[in-house]
Formats: C-alpha cells, structure tokens, sequence
C-alpha cells in the first residue's frame, strides 16, 4: 500500500479534520435555537473547514503522483475494508472547490431561507461531509457509501426548500442518480470479488481482461454520465435546478456535477483502460452532442434558471471531451473547467437568486432593464457572462481552450464540431444579459407605470455581503483566467500518470479484437457522429 | 439432556403460563404490559446466557447450537420490542389483552423451537404451534367495521392450511425417496439425489413453500396485503418481524442440505426471489394505505434475504442473518412510528402523515431512517446487508440475480421516498392534527431504532462474526 501513499506529515490529519468538522458542526446545529445564530454557525463551521483545508493546496507536493495527506484506518476486516483517504493532483482542486463554495452556499441563502433553517443548516452541513468524502475516498466501497449518502441531503434539499414543482424534481433527481449508481455498486462488487481488494490504485494496477474492461467501463459510466450529466441523460437537471432552492442550485451546479467527471477520470480511465480506447468514440460523440445541444436548448429559454442549467450541460460536454481526448491537454482542460464551472456558474445561480429575491420571478422578461437602477449586480452579471462563453481573461477561456487545443491535436473533426458549441454560448449568454441589463422595457406595462424609464424603482442595489459573495467568486475568475500556472502545476504530473495509465493499459488489448467484436458499435458511433454533423 | 439447554423456551413456557393466569383473572393493561415485558426481557436473556451452548435433546430432534440461539436472540427480542412498542395494545379490545399477550407469545415459542429443530416432523410441529396461535390473534381488533379484520383471519387461515398441505407433501416425497426425516441423514443423500432425481427438487421445494408463506415470499406472499391491512397495528407488526425470522432460520438450514454448489435447486429458488422482488417493489408504487405498502415491501425484502440463503456458504448465509436482523429492526422502526400515529388503532395513510416533522418531529426521523435504510441508502443497516448478500451472490457468480436485485432496489426507493416526502411536507396549515404525545419509553425505543439502524450499518463487523460463528456450525 505505501507505494501508492503519502501519509500525511502534517500536525493534524487533515482530511480527517475537514471531513470531520462539518460532521460536527451539523450535530451541533440540532441543539442550537434562533435564524440569526444558525444562520451564523453554519458561516462559521464552512469557513473553518474552507480555512482547514487550505494546507491541501499550500503544502501539496506537484512533484508525485501519489495520493497525499493519506490516512488509512481499519473498519470491517471481514471484506478488508479501510478506511482510506488521500487527495492526488485531480481531486485536490475539487476539495477545494467544494470547502470554499460552501461558505458562499450559506451565505446566499441568508434571506432565501426562511423556514426550518435549523434543518436547512444540519442538511447542508451533513451534504459538505459527503461530499467531500467522495472526492478523498481512496476506496470503493467508502466511495460509494459516499456517493449514495450525498443523495439524501440533496434530495431533502429540493423537496423541502424547492420551488412549485418540487415533488417532482425531487424524485426524478433522486431515481435517476441512483438508478445510476446501483450498477455502480454491482461494478465495485464485481471488481472486489475478481481482485479481493476495494483500495482504488490496487484496483488501478490490476489487469482485467478486455471483455471485463468493457462491462465494468459501462456500468460505471452509465453512474457518471449520468451524474455529468451527459446527453441524452440529462434530463434531471433542468428539473432539479429550476426547483432547487439558490444554495441547492449551487452545490448542484458548483460540486455534484463535478462528481461525474470525477469519476470518469479516477475509474472508468485508469481501471478499464482498454474499454476506455475502445469506447471513446462513442463518448466523445456524446460530449459533443451535450455542447450542441445544451447549448441550442439554452438559446431557447425564458427561465433564466432553465437556460443556465441547459448551458451547465453544454459546459459539462467540454469537460467530458476533454477527458475522452486522453491527451494531457484535454485531461488539465477538462479538470481546469470543472473547477471553473463551478465558480462561474454557481455564481450565476447565486446572482440569479438575488434577482428572485427581489422580484420574485426567474422569467427574463420580468428581470429586463436592470442595468439603470443596480449598477453593482449588471457588473457582477457582466463579470461572470463574460466568463460563462469564455472570454478572453476569464477562468473559462483557459480551460475551453486547453481541451480545444487537446481536440485538435487529436481528431480536428472533433475539434471542428466543438467550436459551434462555444459560439452558442456566447450567443444565449449575451441574449440573457442584453434582455436583463438594456431591454427596452416598453412591452410590459407593469415595468414603466412610474415612467422613470425603468419601473424597477423599488428594487434595491446589491448589499454588502451579497457583495462579498459575489467579489470573491469574481476574484477567482479573473485569477484562473489570468494566472492558471498554479493549479496546471499542481494537477501536471497526475494527468501525465493517469494519461500513462490509459497509454500503457491500452497496449494490452490484441489490436484487432476491438474492431471485429464491435463493428456494431463502430457503426453506431459513425451514425451518429453523422446526426452531429447534420 | 440439561435442562439449561432449554433455558429460553422454559421462560417462555413459563411466561405462557403466567399470560394464561392473568386472562383468568382482571389484571390492569399497565401491569400486563410490564408483566409481559419482563418476562420477554428474561427470555432474550435467557438466549443470550446459553448462547454458546450446544447439545442435542428429545432423541435427536432439537438441537441447541450457537446457530440457534443467534435466531432464538433476535425472536425473543423482537418480541420484546413488539410488545415495548408503545402504550398497551390500543387496538385490542380491553378485557382479551391478557389473551392476546398469550398467542403472541405462543407463536414466538414455536418459532423458537423451530430454529433449533432438525428432523421434519419436529419442524412441522412447531411451524404449527407458531401458526395456530396467530391465527386466533389477527381477527382480534377493536374496530367499529367489523369486516376487513375478519376477512384478515379467515385468508390467513386458509392459505396457512394451504401451504402447510403442501409442506406435508413435500415432506412426503423426501421421506419417501430418503426413508429419514432427520436433517442430518437427508444432508447426507439429498446433493445425489437432486442430480438423480427431479422428484428431490420438487419435493425440497414444496416442502419449502411452508416457509416462503410465513417469510410472504413468492409464490407463497398472496395473503400478505390483506393480512397487513386488515390486523391491528400490533398484530401486523408482530407478523411482519418474528415470524419472517424464524422463516428464515429454516430456510437457511434446509437449502444447507442442498450443499454449496449452484445447482438447479438454486436457479429455482433465484427464480423466486426475482419474482418476490419485482412483484414486491411494482405493487408497493401504487399503494396508499402504509401497512400495506409494508406488505408489499416485506414480499420484496424476502426476495433479497433469499440472494443471501442461496448464496450458501459463509459469506452468503451470515449475510442473509445479518439481512434479516436489518430488517427487523427497520420494519419496527417503521410500524413504530405506524402505531404510535394511530392511537385509536386505526390503519395510517399517507394523507396522515402530512405534517408529521412538525407534529412529532421524533416520528417523523425514526419513520425516515427506517424507509431509507429499507431503500438500502448507505450508512444504513440496510444498506450494509444488501451490500453483503449482492457481494455473496456475485461470489457464487449469479450476475443476473444481483443486476435484477439492484435494478429492483431502485425502482424500490421510489415508494420509500414517498414516505420521507410525506412525513417532511409542508402543508401545515389545513391539517393541524395536533402534536403526537410520545412517553418516554416511547421517545427512548424511538432513539434506539435509529441509532440501531445507524450503527449496526457502520459497523457490521461484531454481528458479522457472530453470525459467521452460527454458520460454521451447520
């Protein structure tokens, strides 16, 4: 075990530490009374945990590619389970992501919520935990536990916070992540029973046969494509997002989605790479058609919420391209862009809800003209569209542009046919924020009844922590779109091993194999690769 | 032959005896309750002392192991538990409550003495014994409409005579190909004869269907609906835990006699658990009474504890053990919260749930975590047993039974989801029922589920060993 660990050197088990407080903090919440005070603790519990964590960023070591600040301790010795954790170059930037949007999370819901906020806090909290756990877990099993566990906070989330629809959005969120992960399950079983051991770079190094490669690859890609989520099983999202509540949008959209990539690149990768050659036409098809397509469905929206959620999906295709890519570029890429989808659209899903807040309605046409009366929030809006269609300077425009680099130094027909998906996103994203900021609000008659040219008179500017929130996030786009050095460096040598892993995985299939058994699939990849194109 | 080898039926014989005094004379529903408690109590201790005993007794029919007393623990215990369930059997009648406590306990003894018998006509008896008993209590209850728990009874009665026809028979035809109806001769021919002889599978199965009737398993579950429905909250509660345990104590023993190898016998058996699972979990979508969404839920749940049982070896029979102690504890987490909704005994829809967070907050947790555990959501004790049993089948290489398996626990957390979202709705307002009055013991038993379905999911590994130490001795 200790070729593939780093134990943590540090004077507290980090991992353990940041698992742990939100844990506590959660149980604590139960024996506490009053909104303001509630309202406070949770801030403070997700701002220790983000301050806890930061020495997973100060002290990483870029130099291996070994899962650091480990920590393993024995659980169930019947089926040798562990429990292990560790964080390598590409989980490392999404703990972090997940502890500093945490705080933000509590922070726009002070107002939105206004009842059972002791329940609100406790959920939160407990969904931070999880959360985290799937990302440190070194061991399959944890992980799972993990995965499943997150789904319950969530789902409480929607269907208690959530908007009319809830009932609905709740389940189909809920049935379709764990219609998802049961063959999850039925993979990480199988794979224990074929190698004895439920520890993740165990599991990395084993050699399973081509025709194994392919049922596991698929079991587990069935879970993260749907997660992602991935055309054509995206369908959940839209629902969930709409009907979530602000802080539920955002852990949604900033760190749920991630968990898809996520997985894509510590299993289905590494573990199956054989498969993962094979079947990557297939995916890569997908992921374009998820850009294309989120992206059209996007430009059609009135609901503001909606038309961020389908352009989620669009922006989750580029992350998936560039994992399929197999190529260091597309791989950083793709990494790069889930941490920034994540600070760009989570703020866009907290800017909308301040919006909601004041008027009440996530239709664009109730939300025109805003530019005249908050000046503050058009800017901030400004900020974070211009890093949603990857500005230039903006944290997106690097990541977008590390997986089309990887796409053209790989198939250019795939680089090709991702670039309509960029232009789409300019064009719904400077639609929404041309209607909301200049529209000329003359059609709608409520707007003008003072006749001071903008009919939002009431509405008051941006707050100073609504501020805060949002000057934090924009901090970070301009930072990453300006300054990424960093966080390439850090995941570098990682991509590089876990892109060895495929290369040299892949060798072992007989080269024809993969052609004549899967004609039929080739075919249907070609078809539909033809669909794109049309 | 020692007597201390019989420690726990002799308490139970006992407390027979006491139950049968007091319906003689008027003893008050406090004192009957706590007499009764007792007397449980002392039984499950009276397990746990002679836990690691062994012997056998009665010319070699009844065998005292520390396979026996693991399931004689967690009987004697869930009778505990029924009867602790909340303030006296509110859905009985007044002056037969001494009778009631009596046939519960009756039925508890026989299924003590069936996880510790090992020759046929042994087991028939104390199937019987366990039987007759709940027959006389499932038309027991006070209600105004008079039909729906006389029909109870009476398709009770009638599909238990059924399938004990048919276990006879079975029992008929493996005597008849074996010349024994001891367990310990018929483990020796059996394996053979199931390869030789297709009159051995047949007769195994149908002598089997005594049991899948009482565990409401396919093809045998028709009655578990009505029944659920149509007894009184206690009464359903009872049928829905102790007797599926010690269903499942012979099951266990009697597919052990089959050997290790997957076989015929085991595809057929594998052929009912899907179909216990698939019919479970569709007709539990639709229904809207909560009792019988339990119905429908324990038919499927005997489908996965039947995975465990034909996985035979130690991984899968510990599991299906472990299975069945998870099960237990959270369907009475859930009827807890079932009967202490309806204090006037009557049956609990999701309509009146509506609120419940708000009204009893204790409730409405304990309700959740025993829906999502049987959802088989991790940390729960459900979760961790489905873990075990699908790891055991995959380790025997039966794939399509644990893919169905796992394809059925998803459609299955649809309705238990529904549960949830109606115990945490929001719609206060127009139903202000008004807050449910817990006692202490109450809000203590309510705790103790919880942390039970918690803990016992996180950390498998005390009641693992136990288990695998009851299994190494079959």
């Amino acid at each position: 075990m200790e070729q593939y660990l780093i134990y943590n050197t540090l004077s507290y088990p980090v991992i353990s530490a940041v698992m742990a407080i939100p844990l506590v903090g959660a149980l604590i919440t139960l024996f506490l009374k009053g909104d303001g005070l509630l309202k406070s603790w949770g801030f403070f519990v997700t701002v220790i945990t983000a301050v806890v964590s930061l020495p997973l960023y100060t002290q990483f070591d870029p130099t291996t590619a070994k899962y650091q600040f480990a920590e393993v301790y024995h659980w169930f010795p019947a089926l040798h389970l562990q429990f292990s954790m560790g964080v390598d170059g590409i989980s490392v930037l999404l703990v972090l992501l997940t502890t500093f949007i945490m705080p933000l999370c509590i922070l726009c819901s002070w107002n939105y919520i206004k009842v059972r906020l002791k329940e609100f806090i406790f959920v939160v909290l407990l969904m931070e935990t999880a959360m985290l756990g799937v990302f440190v877990s070194l061991n399959t099993f944890l992980f799972y536990i993990f995965w499943e566990a997150m789904l319950v906070p969530m789902y409480l989330l929607i269907a208690v916070w959530g908007g009319p629809r809830k009932d609905y959005a709740s389940i189909k969120f809920f049935i379709y992540t764990l219609a998802g992960s049961v063959f999850l399950l039925v993979a990480i079983i199988a794979m224990f029973i074929k190698t004895g051991t439920f520890f993740i770079p165990e599991l990395m190094a084993y050699h399973y046969s081509y025709q194994y490669q392919i049922w596991i690859f698929l079991a587990f890609a069935l879970a993260f494509a749907i997660k992602v989520p991935m055309f054509p099983l995206h369908t959940w999202l839209p629902a969930a997002h709409v009907e979530a509540p602000t802080p539920g949008s955002v852990i949604l959209a900033s760190i749920l989605l991630k968990m898809g990539g996520y997985g894509f690149l510590r299993f289905c990768l590494p573990m199956a790479p054989a498969a993962t050659v094979t079947l990557m036409p297939y995916l890569l098809a997908l992921a374009i058609m998820s850009i294309i397509f989120g992206g059209y469905l996007a430009l059609g929206q009135s609901d503001i919420k909606k038309l961020i959620a389908y352009s989620s999906v669009g922006h989750m295709g580029f992350v998936t391209l560039g994992i399929f890519l197999l190529n260091t570029q597309g791989i950083k890429g793709s990494i790069l862009q889930m941490v920034n989808h994540g600070i760009t659209t989570g703020a866009l899903f907290i800017c909308i809800g301040m919006i909601y807040e004041r008027t009440h309605s996530r239709e664009i046409k109730d939300n025109s003209a805003l530019g005249m009366v908050m000046p503050i929030y058009v800017t901030f809006l400004g900020i974070f569209t211009l890093s949603a269609f990857a500005f230039p300077g903006t944290n997106s425009f690097v990541g977008e542009l590390l997986v089309l680099i990887g796409a053209f130094s790989k198939y250019k027909l795939v680089g090709a046919l991702a670039i309509p998906g960029a232009v789409l996103a300019a064009a719904y994203m400077l639609r929404l924020f041309q209607k909301m900021v200049w529209a000329d609000s003359d059609g709608h008659g409520h707007h003008d009844e003072h006749g001071d040219g903008s009919g939002h008179h009431v509405l008051s500017d941006l707050n100073a922590r609504e501020i805060g929130t949002l000057l934090f996030l924009a901090v970070f786009v301009f930072w990453i779109g300006l300054h990424p050095a960093p966080l390439l460096k850090i995941m570098d040598v990682s991509v590089t091993h876990l892109v060895d892993q495929v290369h040299t995985g892949a060798q072992h299939l007989p080269p024809m194999e993969h052609h004549e058994h899967h004609a039929w699939l080739m075919q249907v990849g070609s078809l539909m690769k033809k669909l794109v194109v049309f | 032959m020692h007597l201390s080898l019989f420690l726990p039926e002799l308490v139970l014989i006992l407390m027979v005896v006491v139950l049968f005094f007091a319906s003689l004379g008027n003893v008050k529903a406090g004192s009957l309750q706590g007499i009764t408690l007792v007397l449980a109590a002392l039984a499950t201790l009276a397990a746990v002392v002679t836990f690691n005993q062994q012997g056998l007794m009665f010319y070699e029919a009844y065998r005292v192991d520390v396979y026996s007393q693991i399931f004689k623990i967690i009987i004697t215990g869930s009778l505990f538990l029924v009867v602790f369930l909340g303030p006296g059997l509110s859905g009985i009648e007044r002056q037969i409550k001494p009778e009631y406590y009596l046939f519960m306990t009756i039925s508890s003894m026989g299924l003590v003495f069936l996880s510790s018998a090992v020759e046929l006509l042994t087991i028939l008896l104390s199937l019987e014994i366990s039987s007759y008993a709940l027959y006389v209590i499932i038309p027991l209850r006070r209600q105004d409409g008079f039909r729906i728990q006389m029909e109870a009874g009476i398709k009770y009665v009638l599909f238990g005579a059924f399938s004990t026809g048919i276990t006879l028979f079975g029992i008929s035809y493996i005597f008849g190909l074996t010349h024994s109806t001891y367990l310990t001769d018929l483990a020796k021919v059996i394996p053979g004869l199931l390869t030789s002889q297709p009159l051995a599978i047949i007769g195994m199965v149908m002598m089997m269907c005594g049991f899948f009737y009482k565990l409401a398993m396919f093809p045998m579950h028709f009655w578990t609906p009505d029944i659920y429905q149509g007894a009184a909250n206690e009464t359903t509660t009872f049928i829905a835990t102790v007797p599926k345990v010690g269903a499942v104590a012979l099951l266990i023993r009697l597919v052990f006699l089959v050997g290790l190898d997957v076989s015929q016998f085991t595809w057929v058996l594998a052929a009912f658990a899907v179909m216990s699972m698939t019919v479970g979990n569709l007709s539990a979508l639709v229904q809207n009474d909560l009792k019988r969404l339990l119905a429908y839920s324990s038919i499927a749940h005997a489908g996965y504890v039947m995975v465990g049982i034909l996985s035979v070896g130690e991984l899968g029979t510990s599991s299906a053990i472990y299975y069945i102690l998870g099960y237990v504890i959270m369907n009475l987490a859930c009827f807890y919260a079932i009967y202490n909704l309806a204090p006037e005994g009557g049956n609990v829809t999701f309509a009146d749930l509506k609120g419940l967070h708000r009204r009893s907050p204790l409730l409405a947790f304990t309700l959740s975590a025993g829906a999502f555990g049987m959802a088989g959501i991790p940390p729960t004790v459900g979760f961790t047993g489905k873990f075990i049993v699908f790891t055991a089948a995959i380790q025997k290489g039966l794939y399509a039974l644990v893919i169905l398996g796992v394809i059925n626990a998803a459609i299955s957390a649809f309705y238990y989801l529904k549960i949830v979202r109606a115990a945490y709705s929001q719609e206060e307002e127009q139903q202000q029922q008004g807050k449910v009055l817990l006692g202490i013991p109450a809000k203590l038993l309510g705790v103790a589920l919880i942390l039970a379905i918690l803990l016992i999911g996180i950390f498998p590994q005390s009641f693992m060993d136990l288990a695998k130490q009851a299994v190494a001795v079959l």
